[in-house]
């Protein structure tokens, strides 16, 4: 898989309410979720994002609550994957059960600046940001954990769980 | 080979013969749960799947409890999307308001937790739990529509960090100050997808809702769960819900230890005699200060309830403050119960009466104001001090007001004060 798209730039500590703050939650559309994504983070982030577009950031990005809507909320404003230093665990296991692509790259996550072009290509394990002309490399994803996005997430896992 | 506490547990739900951090695991589980806000998306994606059951209908709870009793339109469709599936799939275990209380209050008070089980909950402050000697870890909605269809859970298995307290805690110093004081020292990443063990002299000593405080915050580090070994102040707790008996010699409660040369990534130790009343400034449970080192800090809430701090002891610590005084003109006291039962003690012990008496308000079983729900929202540039556990940015109302986080005893001081104070000072 290749994602190609602008980078849109955060700090540290990136929590869920920020994501998507709990006044939307009386919600579970997708769309309605992405109107308000970032928004006491980046109130017009919605409106800047474009389809493809890649969310860099610090350290412990998806911090706080359990919210799966926060990840939902990310994919369907059309970012294609997001980039951190690292990540709160329950976002990173909801971003790998429901699909959105997310990547533990230190370096990355260091270099790129907001804007930058950034090119993703999971199967050589390569980030590219074509406007800096700079290459990164990232964590690859537990032997386990890829057989659950091969799968196409952890409910078509869990199908075949169930039939054996 | 030797184990940890967390890994035990782990090791007894699945197949494998052994395991160690950081291996997969596919885990049995005997208790999962959702909440108004995260089960109707697990409910969404459980029908993808076209099954006719739950693994277990006596091992799955609903709660409606972040926005009821509904708050408006949307919030009571969410919550008739539970009712409905409780319904269909024979859970007997859904709590409709007037039975409802915090989800993490209300399942251990029914005794539907036992040291040694293994929770998931889709709720990040699952990790509560831990309190009793469960290993229990919030997880995601689709975690738990895979959790309902097959009774299972993917899980890396943590490593583990000991953190040992010492002496005696100084008055007025609670579980939540311990806590705040450990995210304070490692920060709010500073257990990443660890499990956190409390342990020590002053743990044993640890009142049993003391102890869920705890473990209930272990996620603002970052921690996958937050875990203290079974012992006696278990036990009695156990056997004061009325459920079921367990005897001095069960194993739940004499076995389930750390070996004593069990690997951990990080060992603490803490002099609980240095710890004095904190307090989270905004907007990270990790910006620590002592209580008595912040001058004029005018309020325009307090908030005395939630997961963290809406059990009984937090109640009566609080009115012990608030008796025969008056909450300072201007400032909005809202105290919120756990549960129905915790009401109603509050109720027969007269601690409603002295909230009330002092200008409070003395609400029914919600999370409402914790998560900028419902029940005390803040307005631009409003400040309050909160029992609960988080104060990012946003996190109770407008995205520009803040929260403080501190124990019962210091809001309720604050709340008299008008600004935040000592209890000494109340």
């Amino acid at each position: 898989m290749i994602y190609k798209g602008r980078a849109h730039k955060f700090g540290n500590d990136v929590n869920t309410d920020e994501i998507i703050p709990a006044r939307y939650l009386n919600t579970t559309d997708p769309s309605e979720l992405a109107k308000h994504c970032m928004e006491d983070i980046d109130a017009r982030f919605s409106k800047k994002v474009s389809p493809g577009d890649i969310v860099v950031a610090g350290r412990n990005f998806g911090c706080g609550s359990s919210r799966e809507h926060a990840p939902i909320a990310i994919k369907a404003s059309g970012v294609s994957c997001v980039i951190a230093e690292s990540f709160a665990r329950i976002f990173f296991r909801n971003s790998v059960n429901i699909g959105l692509p997310i990547l533990e790259s230190a370096e990355a996550a260091k270099r790129i600046r907001n804007k930058d072009v950034v090119k993703v290509d999971i199967s050589r394990g390569e980030i590219k940001n074509s406007t800096r002309k700079e290459s990164y490399a990232f964590e690859e994803y537990p032997t386990f954990m890829r057989r659950i996005i091969s799968s196409g997430g952890l409910m078509n896992y869990t199908k075949k769980r169930l039939n054996t | 080979m030797a184990y940890t506490i967390t890994e035990k547990i782990l090791l007894k739900h699945t197949k494998e013969k052994e395991i160690y951090p950081g291996k997969f695991i596919n885990a049995g589980i005997d208790l999962c749960l959702g909440n108004d806000i995260t089960a109707p998306l697990a409910i969404e994606e459980f029908e993808s799947l076209g099954i006719d059951k739950v693994f277990d209908a006596k091992k799955v709870a609903l709660v409606p409890d972040h926005f009821t009793p509904a708050k408006d339109m949307k919030s009571a469709n969410q919550c008739r999307r539970l009712r409905d599936f409780a319904k269909r799939y024979d859970i007997t275990n859904y709590f409709e308001v007037g039975e409802m209380g915090i989800e993490h209050v209300l399942l251990p008070e029914r005794g539907m937790i036992l040291p040694g089980d293994l929770v998931v909950g889709a709720d990040s402050h699952t990790c509560t739990y831990g309190a009793l000697g469960a290993f229990s870890t919030g997880v995601g909605s689709t975690d738990l529509a895979a959790a309902m269809a097959k009774g299972e859970v993917w899980l890396k298995v943590p490593e583990s960090i000991k953190f040992i307290f010492f002496g005696r805690l100084n008055k007025w110093v609670s579980g939540k100050d311990l806590i705040l004081h450990v995210i304070g020292d490692i920060g709010v990443d500073g257990a990443l997808y660890k499990a956190m063990e409390f342990s020590g002299e002053t743990i044993k000593k640890l009142p049993m809702d003391d102890r869920f405080t705890m473990a209930n915050m272990a996620i603002e580090a970052g921690a996958k769960n937050g875990i203290i070994e079974p012992d006696f102040v278990t036990l009695r707790h156990m056997n004061s819900l009325g459920k079921k008996k367990f005897g001095f010699g069960d194993a739940r409660f004499t076995k389930l230890k750390s070996d004593g040369n069990a690997k951990y990534a990080k060992v603490y130790e803490y002099d609980a005699r240095k710890i004095e009343p904190l307090v989270a400034l905004p907007h990270l449970p990790s910006n620590v200060k002592p209580v008595k080192r912040l001058k004029n800090v005018t309020l325009d809430q307090v908030v005395i309830g939630s997961c963290t701090n809406g059990r009984i002891s937090d109640l009566r610590i609080a009115a012990k403050i608030l008796r025969g005084k008056k909450v300072k003109p201007g400032i909005r006291l809202i105290v919120i119960p756990g549960t129905q039962k915790i009401y109603m003690q509050a109720v027969e012990e007269g601690l409603a009466r002295i909230f009330v008496e002092a200008g409070g308000i003395f609400s029914t079983p919600t999370c409402g104001p914790c998560l900028g729900g419902h029940m005390g929202i803040l307005a631009e540039g409003e400040r309050a001090i909160s029992t609960t556990n988080r104060n990012f940015v946003g996190r109770m109302g407008h995205p520009k007001s803040e929260v403080y986080l501190a124990s019962p005893a210091v809001a309720a001081a604050s709340a008299v004060k008008g600004k935040i104070a000592h209890p000494d000072e109340a």
